[in-house]
């Protein structure tokens, strides 16, 4: 892997984590423990990224999305029900409150061509490597 | 009342007591939150990927079921280079209590969160126990 979640605010930078990154396989199976709202997958190939994100009953026009360089954030939030008089909770388990997430993105994004598609309660982002931030072959001249 | 954790964590479904499934998915437990309103209880759950064609609610007896299938469209010409969520389908079970009544139980599906709205049955609503001052300004007496 050449670049990790970029450190979450407010933890502490520890090197040994990272390096367990490093040597971390990604599968299904090594899922976090616990992640920051909302959990994000991040795919890759040469030339593109697709982050999707679970945000579940978020209205899509209130989502901020910004692409800087190679940093994709997501700014957003979900408030709970307003109870009025005389309503309770049962149960309490969904997220709540406002969230901002910041991915680092391993090459630089084509900001003018990001796409981003909201369905079911998950946001797909489409997002092109920058032109010039592509890879170059170059052949050489034999004289 | 418990407070909503700060962080999240897509939950593993636990070994149901029906058994497995033949199809060979993973399930997951929908996060919750349960209302009880004056006339009705509401259960919101988040399922992010599901719609309203995709989910099954079914009650049996007093066995509430909720399963939501979720297409696993995982992007074959990508690598997965961050991963903090699996995809799979939702299933939770709750037992209902005889306040509930069951022909107009309603359900929605908007942004990936379900919506259940369960009237509360009028015996119920209406039911107070009156209770009887035996001897007015009596001091009670302990036997």
């Amino acid at each position: 892997m050449l670049w990790s979640e970029m450190e979450r605010l407010g933890r502490v930078f520890d090197p040994w984590r990272q390096l367990e990154g490093l040597n971390r396989p990604v599968r299904w199976a090594t899922l976090p423990a616990s992640v920051d709202f909302p959990p994000t997958n991040v795919w890759v190939t040469e030339d593109n990224a697709v982050v999707t994100t679970e945000v579940p009953g978020i209205d899509p026009n209130a989502l901020e999305i910004t692409v800087v360089k190679n940093s994709l954030t997501l700014r957003g939030s979900r408030m709970a029900e307003e109870l009025k008089e005389g309503e309770a909770y049962h149960r309490r388990e969904r997220w709540k409150g406002q969230f901002t997430k910041t991915l680092e993105l391993p090459f630089t994004v084509e900001s003018d061509k990001v796409e981003a598609r909201f369905a079911k309660g998950v946001l797909s982002i489409f997002l092109p490597r920058a032109e010039a931030d592509k890879p170059r072959k170059i052949s050489v001249k034999s004289e | 009342m418990t407070d909503t954790p700060r962080d999240m964590q897509k939950k593993a479904a636990e070994t149901l007591e029906t058994g497995e499934r033949t199809r060979a998915c993973r399930i997951y437990t929908p996060q919750v939150d349960i209302i009880e309103r004056k006339d009705d209880i509401v259960v919101i759950a988040d399922m992010p990927g599901v719609d309203e064609t995709s989910t099954d609610i079914t009650l049996e007896k007093n066995v509430l079921t909720i399963y939501g299938r979720v297409d696993t469209n995982e992007l074959k010409d990508h690598k997965l280079s961050l991963s903090e969520y699996g995809i799979g389908d939702y299933q939770r079970v709750f037992t209902l209590s005889d306040e509930v009544d069951r022909d107009k139980i309603q359900a929605t599906v908007k942004n990936g969160v379900l919506w259940l709205v369960m009237p509360k049955a009028t015996a119920v609503k209406t039911r107070k126990i009156p209770i009887q001052a035996e001897g007015v300004g009596g001091v009670m007496k302990l036997s």
